[in-house]
């Protein structure tokens, strides 16, 4: 029986060899972090999908955040003799040796998302969002709706010393700088979650005359602007009119938000990491392009224009 | 038969079973590339294992042996980006480090008639926060015997490559062999896993040997910090958290008695070429959660207890009927 199915196996692995094109890659590994939030299981589900859409055989492992875990998935796949590999690294630092073994197995290997510390010539390329540019696509934003009109503006940060708070936050200032009537009277970290956007919201809002000085609100991230919603709307004013709201990231909760008119725009952080990346590796199978280090996806603006709720159907059933 | 042999031999055949079915399902399993990864990447379990062995086999335990490690990689990076010191003198100067550190706590729990538990906790948390303390980042080691160390392997037919690393730990198993089996110091660590009084009375040095045992665990918790270092070329103090539960894990798997005084270094070695067989398998599948590793784990345990408990049994009633006869 077993013998049989082997044969079978081996059989359809043989026509497919035979009638697929060489070019094509037929299976590649992924080795994920994990599952710590919502956009990396997105990121996961998206992988997957991508893959699918494009008929790869996807042997995916997750590393529980462990590195030692994706160095074994990583050498596993080179000993499987995949087409290629995607990783999301857990930390920067310690992929040399077995990013060398890939290399020497002819092996392309693209980074997701995070970078590593490791000769350029290790890997083919990494598929990553710019940070800042993300804070500015934000900025922008504010700067054309609000026109000529002075706007007080009060900021969510990050996590203090996290790259996504200050590189975000650099992002935003650059595209604001020059705008005379903008500017930010108040900036305090409310760590990317939900319950303390709420909390320094409502300290911003007492500060600042019950919330009359505010004219809008950037957050870091949506979730912060989520719970800040919250707390506007307890004060007694309307979010999305009385103050305008910007955030990044793009997650389902934030559509629903602006749907019901509460939020005005987000800037996505996409977790569609994978089609970048799966195209870069077929036109560099097919004739052998090498794309460039670095392929930056692209960070969408979305507003209320953009059909939120439609949105929020298509990302909910992500994994966010 | 002797019916200690057979939690080992319950091993043995569970490992060649379950690679059977790996090369049945996914024949590549069966190269030596696969086989050298097995080696390279348990290099660090395997070689803490064994002392977790000695320790277990004496009837303790040793929770701070992942921290050890952690703290280990951490040290080796920070003393050579900050000094010109050669890596063999470091790694000299941390062996000699957890080596004490073990001993310290050897001696806390003999001196002071602590559990084993307690105070290898407080070594944990001693080891961790040491770790973040020296830095709280994962730094890089750029030295370059680093990289010719990663670069030293016997290129075996097949592709497959035996490192430096992996043949290490095939050595302290070895070792850790014929000094549990050949010499009087593993005599007296088979004695005190059997009972303390039972030992003394026998004439056993409780306290030398005591602290010897947690010595060795510290050494090579050390040891195979170094091994993680070079394996990862960085120290993080984040890294191996949760290193120490695998390890008794393996030693569990492996067929020695929780309680101490029963089971074989040998076994060990088996135990985390399992764990590491099932990672593999799970990777090779590609379609599997990799928390099967554990659920398959946490099963595999709850067998060899069984098996423990029904062993333990059967031979209390051996002991039982002849002195019922007489």
């Amino acid at each position: 029986m077993q013998c049989s199915k082997t044969w079978i196996g081996l059989g359809a692995l043989l026509m497919a060899a035979l009638a697929a094109p060489a070019a094509m890659a037929q299976t590649v590994g992924f080795s994920q972090i994990g599952s710590e939030s919502g956009w990396r299981a997105a990121e996961t589900t998206l992988t997957r999908m991508q893959a699918e859409e494009r008929g790869i055989t996807l042997k995916f492992a997750d590393a529980q955040q462990k590195q030692e875990n994706q160095i074994k998935a990583l050498r596993s796949f080179i000993a499987q003799d995949v087409d290629a590999i995607l990783l999301a690294p857990v930390v920067a630092t310690g992929w040399d040796s077995v990013l060398r073994e890939a290399k020497e197995a002819d092996i392309p290997v693209i980074l997701l998302d995070r970078m590593v510390d490791a000769p350029e010539d290790l890997y083919l390329t990494a598929v990553g969002s710019d940070l800042v540019h993300e804070g500015r696509v934000a900025g922008q934003w504010l700067v054309e709706t609000v026109g000529d009109k002075p706007c007080n503006i009060v900021e969510l940060q990050g996590t203090t010393g996290s790259s996504p708070a200050i590189d975000r936050k650099a992002g935003f200032e650059q595209a604001i700088a020059g705008h005379e009537n903008l500017k930010i009277i108040r900036s305090q970290t409310g760590d990317f979650t939900r319950a303390k956007g709420k909390e320094v919201m409502e300290s911003f809002l007492k500060a600042e005359n019950g919330g009359r000085n505010i004219c809008a609100l950037y957050a870091h991230n949506d979730d912060m602007a989520v719970g800040a919603i919250q707390a506007i709307k307890e004060a007694g004013l309307k979010p999305g009119q009385d103050i305008l709201i910007v955030s990044i990231d793009a997650v389902p909760d934030i559509f629903l938000a602006m749907a019901a008119g509460e939020a005005n725009a987000t800037v996505e952080l996409t977790p569609n990491m994978a089609g970048p990346a799966f195209d870069a590796l077929e036109a560099y199978l097919k004739n052998g392009t090498v794309p460039p280090k670095f392929i930056q996806t692209e960070s969408k603006l979305y507003t209320q224009n953009d059909d939120p709720a439609a949105v929020y159907e298509q990302k909910k059933n992500l994994g966010y | 038969m002797n019916a200690r042999l057979l939690p080992l031999l319950a091993t043995v055949a569970i490992f060649l079973a379950a690679y059977a079915i790996c090369y049945a399902q996914f024949p590549a399993m069966l190269s030596t590339r696969v086989i050298g990864n097995l080696l390279t990447d348990n290099a660090f379990l395997g070689i803490v294992a064994v002392g977790m062995t000695f320790v277990i086999l004496s009837g303790g335990i040793d929770l701070s042996v992942g921290a050890v490690i952690a703290f280990s990689g951490v040290f080796i990076a920070v003393v050579l980006r900050e000094t010109n010191l050669p890596p063999p003198l470091v790694f000299l100067l941390l062996l000699a480090i957890t080596t004490s550190f073990g001993a310290f706590m050897g001696a806390v729990i003999h001196y002071l008639e602590m559990p084993p538990f307690i105070v290898t906790l407080a070594g944990m948390f001693l080891a961790r926060g040491a770790a973040y303390l020296l830095t709280l980042d994962s730094v890089p080691i750029t030295h370059p015997v680093f990289s010719q160390i990663q670069d030293l392997y016997y290129l075996m037919p097949g592709g497959g490559r035996l490192t430096l690393i992996g043949g290490l730990m095939l050595a302290v198993v070895l070792g850790g062999m014929l000094l549990a089996h050949r010499t009087r110091f593993g005599t007296n660590v088979y004695a005190l896993g059997g009972g303390v009084q039972a030992a003394r009375l026998m004439g056993v040095p409780v306290g030398r040997t005591t602290i010897a045992i947690y010595a060795l665990s510290g050494m090579l918790a050390g040891l195979s910090g170094i091994v993680f270092a070079i394996y990862t070329s960085a120290g993080y103090p984040l890294a191996t958290v949760g290193v120490e539960l695998d390890a008794i894990a393996a030693v569990v798997i492996g067929g020695t008695l929780l309680t101490g005084g029963s089971g074989y270094i040998f076994g060990t070695f088996i135990g985390v070429m399992i764990m590491g067989l099932i990672q593999t398998y799970i990777i090779f599948d590609g379609t599997l959660s990799s928390w099967w590793t554990k659920i398959v784990i946490g099963i595999l345990l709850f067998s060899f207890i069984v098996l423990q408990k029904g062993l333990v049994w059967i031979s209390s009633r051996e002991r039982v009927r002849p002195a019922g006869a007489k």
